[in-house]
């Protein structure tokens, strides 16, 4: 094959096509048929859920978060990069005061941080949070 | 499994006003070991955590939580509590190992 000006330009274009394309495509699946598997497939909508990370983490081994959604049955936090992107589920009962919840969590790289309430009357609210990760802390 | 000493630690006040809603702090010792990491040999160190974390109030739930390989070494896990009477919350922090760890805590209501 002859190597001319438009074939090297085409193979160029269809190489960062290639490069570019499936990392954020197939991170955003993910992160869709994560949440879809507890909620049956239902896309959860907005409510008084609130996900407090911090913007940039220079430590991913522990970071710092805090959900909480008054009228929530359980809520679940998802770190759709993890190896392991089930982080937690805490389920609140008759004697918690207000839904909430505090903990420290590992996160392997920058991402989208997931948290999805399932509410008294059984429909799902979801946030997200973005946080920047300088290093990641699941190795 | 290895056996590990967990140490729970709990910070709970001791009294509150009826129905008042107070926050708790509980930490345990632990590596929540993840089970993705590799040793010096590149061979896998097996996952071995806190699975699962329970805190009731005189028998009564306050919350039951699944907790997984993404929460950080010696988990520190802090919620409310509502205390309708005098009485004692029991935690309990169970280990892949079929440990449970647990702790107690009083309150009294006035």
């Amino acid at each position: 094959m002859e190597l001319t000006r438009r074939r090297t330009l085409a193979l160029g274009a269809a190489a960062l096509t290639v490069t570019l394309l499936p990392i954020p495509a197939s991170a955003a699946v993910d992160a869709q048929e994560l949440v879809e598997r507890y909620t049956g497939g239902v896309n959860p909508g907005e409510g008084p859920l609130q996900l407090t990370a911090p913007a940039v983490a220079e430590n991913g081994s522990a970071v710092a978060i805090e959900v909480a959604c008054p009228g929530a049955r359980s809520i679940r936090i998802l770190a759709p990069a993890n190896p392991t992107p089930d982080v937690c589920a805490v389920h609140f009962g008759p004697l918690a005061g207000e839904e909430r919840l505090s903990t420290r969590i590992r996160m392997a790289d920058t991402m989208d941080l997931i948290a999805l309430a399932e509410m008294d009357d059984g429909s799902f609210v979801q946030a997200t949070a973005r946080v920047s990760v300088t290093v990641g802390g699941c190795r | 499994m290895e056996k590990i000493d967990a140490r729970p630690r709990v910070r709970v006040p001791r009294t509150a006003a009826p129905d008042e809603v107070v926050q708790i702090r509980t930490m345990a010792t632990h590596p929540m070991e993840n089970g993705h990491r590799l040793d010096r040999d590149g061979s896998t160190v097996p996952r071995h955590i806190i699975h699962r974390f329970t805190c009731t109030f005189n028998g009564e739930t306050v919350i039951d939580m699944e907790v997984g390989p993404s929460v950080s070494a010696n988990p520190f896990i802090e919620f409310d509590a509502r205390v309708p009477e005098s009485g004692t919350f029991a935690f309990a922090w169970h280990d892949d190992n079929g440990d449970v760890y647990e702790a107690t805590a009083d309150i009294t209501v006035s």
